[in-house]
């Protein structure tokens, strides 16, 4: 849909972490208006967030110097997506302003999310996501002197700990649940991306713990200490914080909201299902990055590149093909290796929180028969994370399938809500502006 | 594409009347940590919540900030801030 008022044609691209950024690069200079929009403050999705605590990255630093000097691409940060206007606009929200931002094509590029697994403690003050940990410290979290235990699955467990150590804090454990064997084949395997061989090896520590996974959080308004299974002993460790991931759950609900259709991923997650060159089942609207798969940096600028020529009709060279194939494969190693194991999905307890913007008890949630009845019969999912978290949970747990989102996708100001309109005639409007504040 | 902070290292606001002073471009995520426990907001059944997912999503951190609702993850500091945690769940 060209629009007559403007010579160029506009790209929205929806996130703007390696994914979004790298689209961006890859369709500039190409007569399209490109807008980046995202959510956090600062671009660079969570990998490269940026912040008084973050190192500053080199790949991150080139391709925003790149994106600097292209004067067709304008940066929204702070601005999440609140509903589908049409076919081809999108309500945006910032935290001033809300408006309609109309598109020709769309890339989304809204990232992962990690899997929170419920266990008893989780909800102390003092837990958090391992991916999150980072980005708080990222942000400025102070946590030097702190004793900090990671726990769950993955080579995030390992890069979270080093931001920590980084930043000061003593690294007690970094507990994670796959085996010797399982962590032993997926570095035997390493060699056919060296690369990724060396990081791995920068970054293991003393501290590492195979087949060992939390089973507890204790204290009393505060996480004071936790509980550790490896095989059949228990240990306790007092500790300040406990950083806890089990794997990325990608975010697919913008897409979903919008209509594209999922595939499911190497290891049963819920992805927007896309084609070789990054397109969904919905035409002009593209996907890349984590929200087609949970499969690291490299792979996400692959498919962003992708994405970006994709979307403004340029021609996708081979070698960004053969790339993105690399790369997807280090993504299928990664799966394989970090399976979670069964044991996980028994660590709650009949009275451990389960949905926590209900505050509704796992024995409640486990007596449903799926995601709807547990919805209306306990309210589980029905919070301001609108099930983003639980939800997820719940499909690992019990395989539900949760359905696509409905609009507002965050929650959202009355005001901004009102600017949704049947009228046709507005998702053929321009793209507007935010007003100045 | 200007993303960075103000020039000066330095910015004050306060939390629950307490003044704070954290380094230009902290969340008040993290700043919650420099003025209190951290905490943000108290659940539906009383408990004490503190930021969880660090990136948007899980909405545990939500708390008041100059009156309106925001996600402390994803709001950094700028001098003159009020912020107001324990905000009841609604």
């Amino acid at each position: 849909m060209s629009t007559i008022q403007d010579p160029n044609r506009a790209l929205l691209i929806i996130g703007a972490g390696p994914a979004g950024l790298s689209a961006a690069l890859a369709a500039a200079n190409a007569g399209w208006q490109i807008t980046v929009v995202d959510d956090n403050p600062v671009p660079g999705g969570q990998i490269w967030r940026g912040g008084p605590g973050a190192a500053p990255s080199v790949p991150a630093q080139r391709l925003r110097a790149a994106l600097a000097a292209c004067p067709d691409v304008r940066l929204v940060c702070g601005t999440r997506v609140v509903a589908a206007q049409g076919a081809n606009a999108l309500l945006l929200e910032d935290a001033h302003r809300a408006w309609i931002q109309t598109f020709d094509t769309l890339i989304l590029s809204t990232g992962a999310r990690e899997l929170m697994l419920p266990f008893p403690g989780w909800t102390l003050p003092g837990v958090t996501g391992a991916g999150a940990l980072q980005a708080l410290i990222k942000g400025g979290l102070p946590v030097r002197g702190q004793r900090i235990v990671l726990a769950g699955s993955g080579p995030l467990l390992l890069a979270a700990a080093a931001s920590a150590r980084s930043a000061g804090a003593h690294v007690l454990c970094v507990a994670e649940q796959a085996s010797a064997t399982q962590i032993a084949a997926f570095a035997a395997g390493l060699w056919r991306w060296p690369g990724k061989a060396f990081q791995a090896l920068g970054l293991l520590t003393a501290q590492y713990r195979s087949r060992t996974h939390v089973i507890a959080a204790q204290g009393a308004g505060r996480l004071e200490s936790v509980q550790l299974r490896h095989g059949d002993r228990v240990k306790t460790l007092a500790c300040d914080r406990l950083a806890v991931g089990f794997g990325l759950v990608p975010n697919a609900e913008p897409g979903r909201l919008l209509g594209c259709a999922t595939a499911e991923d190497v290891d049963g997650k819920t992805v927007l299902a896309v084609d070789a060159r990054q397109a969904t089942s919905l035409p002009g609207v593209f996907a890349a990055g984590e929200c087609t798969g949970a499969g690291g940096v490299e792979l996400a600028m692959a498919e962003g590149r992708i994405a970006g020529l994709a979307a403004t009709g340029q021609t996708v060279p081979q070698q960004a093909l053969a790339e993105r194939a690399r790369w997807a494969a280090f993504a299928r190693h990664l799966a394989q290796h970090f399976s979670l194991s069964p044991a996980l999905k028994k660590l709650a307890q009949a009275d451990t929180i389960f949905c926590r913007c209900e505050d509704v008890a796992y024995s409640d949630v486990a007596a449903c028969s799926g995601w709807t009845e547990a919805k209306l019969a306990t309210r589980c999912g029905m919070g301001a994370c609108q099930g983003r978290v639980c939800g997820a949970a719940a499909q690992h747990l019990w395989g539900w399938q949760t359905p696509s989102p409905r609009p507002p996708l965050s929650p959202a100001r009355v005001g901004t809500l009102s600017r949704l309109t049947e009228s046709p005639s507005l998702t053929i409007a321009p793209a507007i502006d935010p007003p100045p504040l | 594409m200007k993303t960075e902070a103000a020039a000066s290292p330095w910015v004050h606001c306060t939390a629950d009347g307490r003044g704070v002073r954290v380094a230009a471009g902290t969340s008040v995520a993290a700043a919650l940590a420099y003025c209190g426990d951290g905490v943000a907001r108290h659940s539906v059944s009383g408990q004490p919540r503190a930021p969880l997912c660090g990136m948007g999503i899980c909405q545990e951190c939500r708390l008041r900030v100059d009156g309106q609702i925001r996600l402390a993850c994803q709001t950094v500091c700028e001098d003159g801030m009020q912020i107001q945690t324990g905000m009841a769940a609604s």
